[in-house]
């Protein structure tokens, strides 16, 4: 029978030579990923488990990036806790600070990733590996636990929705935009507990980065993993970062998908979601005045290096608003350093932004960006619900690096293509 | 019947930043987690909820992160049963991973105001509002699932998979 990529993916690690929608398999996982705040529920889950051993020291990341460096008391326990057990487990991908990164930004990026993969993570962004042909999804922490002994996991082979690209993203227009509007017009439930495939030629014109947006932010249309096939973009990334051989699956050409949406790349909009739903979008065109008080640019949404060049674009030679705080967070202590490189951090600082250490902070209400009651963010991470990044009466905004550094200029939600460049 | 409380009612798309809002993440105790739930969207609930009372609410209930905190600070609020239109998926495995009752029945939810008193038969899945006497029948759990559920939750399943 025709299978997704998807399917394929799963049916090879069920060891089955087929799968359907609905069914569920058991099935070997090749990586199990935790953080400072998921990490902590799975161990104590573990030594539930009854077993000294983790399945295999070599297929486990640990990464303390949300509450690091260390924000409080309670923080410092937590990520002490998941040292001593990386330490006791002897965990071979334990990332301290200094060498960690935002996870899913930093797991790519050190080779923990290849095309064909079965991933799970204890964080909802795990799904942005798919923008390497892997299978990966998020999962909570018993399943992490689970997985940490047995090395298995079970899945509920999903359906499919088929997002079949043509053409070429506009000038200031990113994956960013096209996510986020892909997320309006299916809603935050358009993909529930369904894969998101992406195909068709439009896509050999997106890159990488753009490709990790895009699959990252699946799980905000309720989806269980965001794929794209493995091309030649794709097997440049994973020669430079992954050693091990790519695996590549591709969907069968009669595979059957719920539906297929059509999307014309060259009339996506800079995209901004409103608050406090990321399928509350607007096309720039048609945000109004918004004043606001912060910008934020990173997260395993938007922190990698062309994001960080694109912000650096727009900033270059200009100052900040001075009502607005703009923190940067390049994503990676690898993705800073080439930033340090190209002269972009340089380019921050002397616009009036400040460049944080990688971490999670201000993305989800953590530290390092709080906001206050009535204040407003524009923001490239990925979440704008009640709340989440400062009190119960703040706003976020979500958008990409270009919108998000023209806004920091003007002080008001900016169209990108209305700033003059230096 | 299995569970038996008061309904507190929700709208669509409650999301996980809300049930546990994220600056309580540094710690993994439950019952201090409960003593936040649901605190930004409803700061009556913690002061209200009773051992046993049940919670409903419309389309994908539990969207957004991960964190495997929502469904346990919900449990140790005293929740006996989530019933919703539908679940965000990793929600919906987080609760039957940690044994906390979820159901999805868009009748049932229809028909249930907040302060209604409900109750649940879990193993044929009928709910029954007791203050209009109306009652539904939710979609069993597949035989999978089940198995999971009777033996207390994942870890208990696995442990007794692998003695098997």
């Amino acid at each position: 029978m025709s299978m997704t990529m998807s399917q394929k993916i799963l049916a090879a690690h069920a060891k089955v030579d087929a799968v359907q929608p609905g069914q569920l398999v058991m099935a070997d996982l090749d990586l199990v990923l935790g953080n400072d705040i998921t990490a902590p529920v799975a161990i104590k889950e573990f030594a539930k488990f009854g077993t000294d051993q983790v399945f295999d020291k070599k297929k486990i990341a640990l990464v303390p990036d949300h509450f690091t460096p260390n924000k409080d008391i309670k923080a410092a326990q937590q990520c002490k806790m998941m040292r001593e057990f990386a330490h006791e487990k002897e965990i071979e991908n334990y990332f301290e600070i200094g060498a960690m990164g935002i996870e899913h930004a930093l797991l790519p990026e050190q080779g923990l990733v290849d095309a064909g993969d079965l991933i799970i993570g204890a964080d909802s962004h795990t799904c942005t590996y798919g923008a390497l042909g892997a299978f990966s999804t998020g999962v909570g922490s018993t399943d992490m636990a689970a997985a940490m002994a047995t090395g298995k996991a079970w899945f509920k082979v999903p359906a499919a929705l088929r997002f079949n690209l043509s053409g070429k993203l506009p000038a200031w227009v990113s994956g960013k935009d096209l996510i986020l509007h892909i997320i309006g017009m299916i809603g935050v439930d358009g993909a529930l507990y369904k894969s998101m495939e992406f195909t068709g030629e439009g896509v050999s014109s997106l890159t990488m980065d753009d490709r990790f947006t895009i699959c990252n932010m699946a799980i905000e249309a309720g989806a269980k993993n965001g794929i794209f096939g493995v091309d030649e973009i794709a097997l440049e990334y994973l020669a430079a970062h992954c050693a091990r051989k790519p695996v590549i699956f591709s969907a069968d050409e009669d595979a059957e998908y719920e539906k297929t949406y059509e999307i014309d790349l060259s009339t996506i909009r800079p995209t901004v979601s409103f608050p406090h739903l990321p399928d509350n979008t607007r096309t720039i065109d048609e945000v109004g005045e918004i004043r606001i008080d912060q910008v934020v640019i990173g997260s395993c949404t938007n922190g990698r290096i062309s994001d960080l060049r694109v912000a650096a674009q727009i900033l270059k030679g200009k100052k900040v608003d001075p009502r607005v705080r703009t923190i940067i967070f390049p994503a990676t202590q690898n993705i800073y350093l080439q930033a340090m490189d190209e002269g972009l951090l340089k380019i921050f600082v002397q616009a009036g932004a400040v460049v944080s250490t990688p971490t999670c902070g201000p993305c989800l209400g953590g530290h390092m960006g709080i906001l206050a009651e009535g204040e407003r963010a524009v923001a490239t991470t990925n979440r704008n619900f009640v709340g989440r990044m400062g009190h119960v009466g703040s706003e976020v905004y979500l958008a990409s690096p270009a919108v998000a550094a023209a806004s920091a200029l003007t002080g008001y939600i900016t169209n990108p293509e209305t700033i003059k460049e230096n | 019947m299995d569970a038996k409380g008061k309904a507190f009612r929700y709208g669509n798309n409650v999301d996980t930043d809300v049930i546990i809002p994220a600056r309580y993440l540094n710690t993994t105790d439950p019952k201090e987690l409960a003593s936040h739930c649901m605190e930004d969207i409803d700061a009556n609930f913690v002061k209200q909820v009773k051992a046993g009372d049940i919670m409903v609410a419309n389309h994908n209930f539990g969207c957004g992160s991960s964190r495997e905190h929502a469904p346990l600070a919900i449990k140790a609020a005293g929740i006996s049963c989530v019933i919703a239109s539908s679940f965000a998926r990793i929600f919906y495995r987080n609760s039957i991973n940690i044994g906390l009752a979820i159901l999805e029945c868009e009748e049932a939810v229809q028909g249930i105001k907040a302060g209604d008193t409900v109750s649940v038969d879990f193993s044929s899945g009928t709910i029954k509002n007791e203050s209009t006497g109306e009652s539904w029948s939710a979609q069993p759990f597949p035989p999978f699932i089940q198995k999971m559920i009777k033996a207390d939750g994942l870890i208990n399943y696995l442990r007794k998979e692998a003695r098997a």
